[in-house]
């Protein structure tokens, strides 16, 4: 018997405060777990604002801890693993989850070193209590692992676990003291954003992704028409994102974004094996390159061997079309 | 400065993953060091030299370590030969450790080798965990700094700014000496490791690490290597994660070559319904 802490993502804006996507997914990840550990799920939501995304938690878990201070105005691993840490201990926790975001990769781990907890990062599927199943060698291989401690930490993948659904009823909002805080020394300088109106890369429905074969940055134009006219997320191969066309967080691959959309769009990309393992649980691929041997085309649903320059013209052309006579 | 590099050896990721009685096989399998620990060790490289005149920074030390089998010494020996000046390598099977019992022998020889900071790769190619790093700056009570795409010395030498790809942007973030910092991809292009002494106009290739020169195979066959066992840190009490079973994921079902865009778009709306 031991209960589930679900680190949780949320978003604060002039409309309010809520969950991200991301946590949705790790709670739902959280149910399956708490299920199998004869506990109940707690959300937990560290940060200013908490307290005011407390009540949008609450629709998804039975319980919520708010932990809410000005001393967390920016996120540190050094001074919010603790507060997860002693959470977890104080709610009976045997399980604590954060999806592999950039910030669940970098505070789940060091959690686990505070607890001497044993780990399972970037999993796939729940295979019982303490069993899971993860993806190993850039997802050429699936390990089923146990973790044999009294606490285990886990990092869901979000493109493995449909957002939760609500509950009928809402749950309760509890707040927890931060505590001392103590950074360690270190210290947030600030944030470059990449400002952009798409939807986020882990979680679009679509996504259109250029590769090397595109040159330079300005040919990508063409591919962000594409995707605006399906609202789409932006990708890249690494190739491209090391070549500096575009942002670095478009990169999709094993050391980039996993994505796993109803429709992935990969032009001018080879199709190496890093890349692959970012894109190939998307539901259906389409490749575009003029060369019929590249490896892309193995993970396709549907290829088309054609130079970008004429194809992605054309694609916009005939999409326009089938929009049109809807 | 003395930087403490852990490395790991990895089966080559260019080879096909085969199992063999439900676990990966690795008869015959060739081994590489870590890329992202190779890319650690450019970047302690770059921290310590003059990248314009290729000269080493006095007082200067990079110690690498390594938990594995006898065979790993080929792959700390190339280390050495990259440039870091003495190894430390715990022999062990790869079946022995996990994440916290790397950690614990690591913490161990921080405490030992009183480094000034540790700088690894983000995570091994292989497991794909990348926890270690994380886990290790916690045990040892220090800041970290993961996913560095950049490094800057600051100029009282005394703080590191590290540029991190987060999800929506680069972050910025600073810590102190006595960090763990865990190196991304872009760690090795051109520039992005500033020390306050290679010139800020000079471009390292950006292709990845440097490879070992003749000079440095040379050297490296002469560079100390300390031989420990896991025991020696009290550390072979077993790990705690336990791996069952190893499959291949199913094959994607033949996709087919179309003949044109039209046909393309119509096979997306009418077949596959995702326009």
């Amino acid at each position: 018997m031991g209960n589930v802490l679900a680190f949780c993502e949320f978003v604060v804006s002039s409309g309010g405060a809520q969950l991200r996507s991301s946590a949705l997914s790790n709670l739902s990840f959280a149910r399956l777990a708490a299920e199998a550990h004869g506990g109940e799920v707690v959300a937990l939501l560290i940060g200013p604002g908490a307290a005011a995304a407390g009540p949008d938690a609450a629709k998804y878990a039975p319980k919520v801890v708010v932990v809410d201070d000005p001393g967390l105005a920016h996120y540190l691993a050094e001074t919010y693993a603790p507060i997860v840490a002693e959470v977890a201990k104080a709610q009976g926790a045997t399980l604590i989850s954060a999806t592999a975001s950039a910030v669940g990769k970098d505070l789940a781990p060091r959690v686990a070193g505070l607890l001497d907890a044993g780990m399972a990062s970037d999993v796939a599927k729940l295979a019982g209590k303490d069993t899971f199943v993860r993806p190993v060698l850039a997802g050429n291989a699936y390990s089923t692992v146990q973790v044999t401690t009294p606490i285990i930490v886990v990092t869901p993948r979000q493109s493995e676990f449909e957002a939760a659904a609500e509950l009928p009823a809402a749950g309760t909002v509890a707040t927890a003291p931060a505590g001392a805080l103590d950074a360690l020394g270190a210290e947030f300088v600030r944030l470059d954003a990449q400002k952009s109106d798409r939807p986020e890369l882990s979680d679009a429905k679509v996504v259109v992704s250029g590769g090397r074969g595109m040159k330079n940055g300005e040919n990508f134009k063409v591919l962000e028409q594409l995707a605006d006219l399906l609202g789409a997320a932006m990708g890249a191969s690494r190739a491209a994102t090391d070549a500096g066309m575009v942002p670095a967080d478009w990169q999709v691959g094993q050391t980039g974004k996993i994505v796993a959309p109803n429709l992935y769009f990969a032009v001018a990309i080879s199709g190496a094996i890093q890349h692959l393992a970012g894109m190939k649980g998307s539901k259906t691929i389409v490749a575009i390159n003029k060369n019929k041997d590249e490896p892309i085309f193995q993970v396709a649903d549907y290829g088309v061997v054609a130079e970008w320059e004429k194809a992605v013209p054309e694609l916009i052309a005939e999409i326009k079309k089938l929009k049109a006579s809807r | 400065m003395k930087i403490l590099v852990p490395v790991k050896r990895v089966p080559d990721p260019t080879q096909k993953a085969k199992i063999k009685d439900g676990h990966i096989d690795l008869t015959g399998a060739s081994w590489i060091v870590n890329t992202f620990d190779e890319y650690a060790i450019e970047t302690a490289l770059r921290l310590v030299e003059n990248g314009a005149d290729n000269t080493r920074l006095p007082g200067a030390e990079i110690i690498v370590v390594s938990l594995g089998p006898d065979e790993a010494a080929k792959e700390i020996r190339t280390c050495l030969a990259m440039g870091a000046d003495r190894a430390i390598h715990v022999s062990c099977s790869d079946a022995e450790i996990d994440s916290l019992v790397v950690v614990k022998v690591l913490a161990a020889i921080v405490a030992a080798e009183k480094p000034d900071a540790v700088i690894m790769g983000k995570q091994a190619v292989d497991g794909d965990a990348n926890q270690v790093g994380q886990m290790l700056a916690a045990k040892l009570g220090w800041p970290q700094a993961t996913f560095a795409a950049s490094l800057e010395l600051s100029a009282d030498k005394a703080a590191f700014t590290v540029g991190r790809e987060v999800d929506g942007g680069v972050e910025y973030k600073k810590v102190p000496l006595h960090s763990v910092i865990t190196v991304d991809l872009r760690i090795v292009a051109p520039r992005a490791v500033k020390n306050g002494v290679t010139p800020e106009s000079h471009n390292y290739s950006g292709e990845g690490a440097r490879l070992p020169s003749l000079k440095g195979i040379m050297a490296a066959k002469k560079k100390p290597m300390t031989q420990a066992k896991l025991a020696d840190y009290g550390a072979g009490l077993g790990a705690v994660i336990r791996e069952q079973s190893v499959v291949l994921p199913p094959p994607r079902a033949a996709g087919q070559i179309v003949a044109d865009i039209a046909t393309l778009v119509k096979k997306l709306a009418d077949e596959a319904k995702v326009l």
